[in-house]
């Protein structure tokens, strides 16, 4: 009889697993909107340029992927692609955590740099990656992004920064944020050439990366509810002591103080930006 | 001997509610110093204190962080934590420097911009980015003095200048020990541990190669010999002015913008 028994859990047991691939299976091709909590095929949404097809919410996407919605085909010439690993504080811990991303995430920094055309209008690109230490700012990401914005004055083209960060790379201390003053400063010398920065700031936006370049642009563009502001939502919560209200730091709440010109759709973003260049491109080709 | 103290004694040490704070430099360094108030777009953020004073003979603009020394002082100043019409202000007044060929002069002692509900809707991102973007072009020499603590983007806001002194028990950092320890280890008790990893001292900085001057402190304690430093910040405040003078206008901006190039 206990033999029975045994046999007869071992089968519910094989069966729960059997389920459990299903369903991871199911888990693979599948997710769930975080916002409408629809449950949507996963190929639909990338086909959707990775917003939600029934609420409109938009996911937070990789620097590759983004630049494939940005650029024209075969048109990205990435530059410092190979910039990456460096422990200017020799902090504990830092290096293997570093290693390990690059191996999972398959890039080597926070950022993707380079020369690409948006419907024909050259530009330089920074595109931030929130996949590799939530977009934080440490002396690569400023190195590549001041590089980015040298090759911009060197090439007199424009730069688009598009941003998605948590803000100052911690374990770089002072050196992380010294980037901040690093990158202002490379943006003022394109600014002194007459060249044209826009900024695109996408979910979410904090930290030393809006206290520096992502709030410096001629133009600042948000994508729909992104999260944009200085200190986190957590640390003013815990600061004055109550819970903020719906809405607050998203882009429409900034768009309505004040701090950015312009809410554009993923679908719409390319459309725009290309339109945008071109109202410049007088000045800044010869 | 005090090199032999650890980071977390020197964050209390820059944090001491005895130690000067920026008027106290000023009413030691300046002549006559008149103070002007106001960003002309919002309010008049008292966590900043700036103006024009002589140094020695010399007119110049001062722009000063202001924490308190009592607890009615700090309500006042907000704990020395700015708005962004603090730094409004702060870049008004440099602008006005630049007008009249002044100098100018920073004092650096923040926990940090005010993470506030006020202070997200007015911009403090966009603030403390402007101060940057404008300090890095401004047509006169700076010279910044981090006199207590250098808090994150709040401090770093008006540190953009030719030349960084820095005080031998004030810190400089990417955030406070506790904010950085909430941060990675989840846990902000952990803040004395972390302040040694973080690197925060002015010897650190020294070997970063940030700052250009560290300031030693007597060893009877700051506030007990406050003259003898001051003494010392106007001697090298008038020598490094002087110095940056002979160059022309657009040598100092290039050099400027190397400083920081290059970290």
């Amino acid at each position: 009889m206990v033999i029975d028994k045994i046999k007869k859990m071992s089968e519910v047991n094989k069966e729960i697993e059997k389920n459990q691939e299903a369903s991871d299976m199911l888990i693979g091709k599948w997710i769930k909107c975080e916002n409408c909590k629809e449950i949507l095929y996963k190929e639909e949404v990338h086909k959707n340029l990775s917003v939600c097809p029934n609420c409109g919410k938009h996911f937070r996407i990789s620097s590759r992927r983004r630049i494939a919605q940005l650029v024209d085909e075969g048109t990205f010439e990435e530059i410092n692609a190979d910039m990456g690993l460096k422990d200017p504080l020799q902090f504990e811990g830092y290096e293997k955590k570093l290693e390990t991303l690059v191996e999972k995430t398959q890039i080597k920094e926070a950022v993707k740099t380079g020369i690409g055309k948006l419907n024909g209008q050259e530009a330089v690109l920074a595109v931030m990656d929130g996949n590799f230490m939530m977009g934080s700012m440490g002396q690569i990401v400023g190195e590549k992004i001041t590089l980015a914005i040298e090759e911009a004055i060197l090439r007199k083209l424009p730069i688009i920064l598009v941003c998605v960060s948590g803000g100052a790379r911690m374990q770089e201390g002072i050196i992380s944020l010294m980037q901040m003053a690093k990158t202002t400063g490379a943006l003022m010398k394109l600014n002194e050439q007459g060249l044209l920065s826009i900024c695109v700031l996408t979910d979410p936006t904090t930290g030393g990366v809006t206290a520096s370049f992502a709030s410096l642009g001629d133009i600042i563009i948000a994508e729909p509810n992104a999260l944009i502001g200085f200190a986190g939502p957590r640390v003013i919560e815990q600061t004055v002591k109550q819970k903020l209200p719906e809405g607050f730091q998203r882009a429409e709440f900034l768009l309505e103080h004040g701090f950015i010109d312009k809410i554009v759709q993923r679908k719409d973003m390319k459309k725009v930006l290309s339109k945008l260049i071109k109202f410049h491109n007088q000045k800044g080709s010869e | 001997m005090k090199k032999q103290m650890t980071a977390w004694q020197r964050v209390t040490m820059a944090r001491d509610a005895k130690r000067p704070k920026a008027l106290d430099y000023i009413k030691n360094i300046f002549d006559d110093f008149i103070e002007l108030h106001g960003d002309r777009c919002y309010g008049d953020d008292k966590s900043f204190v700036c103006g024009i004073a002589y140094l020695e003979k010399m007119p110049v603009t001062i722009i000063a962080e202001q924490k308190g020394k009592t607890t009615k002082e700090n309500m006042q100043r907000n704990f020395g934590m700015p708005n962004p019409e603090g730094y409004r202000k702060a870049v008004r007044l440099m602008k006005q420097a630049e007008k009249f060929n002044r100098p100018v002069i920073t004092f650096i002692d923040t926990p940090g911009a005010y993470p506030g509900m006020g202070a997200e809707e007015r911009g403090q991102g966009e603030a403390i980015a402007r101060s940057m973007f404008e300090m890095s072009k401004l047509k006169v020499p700076i010279i910044a003095v981090v006199i207590g603590e250098g808090s994150s983007g709040g401090a770093l806001a008006i540190c953009v200048a030719d030349k960084i002194l820095m005080l031998e028990n004030a810190i400089y950092s990417i955030l406070s020990p506790e904010g950085f320890a909430s941060i990675l280890y989840k846990d902000s008790s952990k803040c004395q541990e972390v302040a040694d990893k973080m690197k925060l001292t002015s010897y650190d900085l020294q070997n970063f190669g940030i700052i250009d001057e560290l300031i030693k402190e007597p060893k009877v304690g700051i506030e007990n010999d406050f003259e003898s430093v001051t003494a010392k910040i106007k001697t090298i405040l008038v020598k490094q002015i002087q110095d940056i003078q002979k160059l022309t206008t657009s040598e100092m901006l290039e050099k400027r913008y190397e400083k920081y190039r290059n970290m």
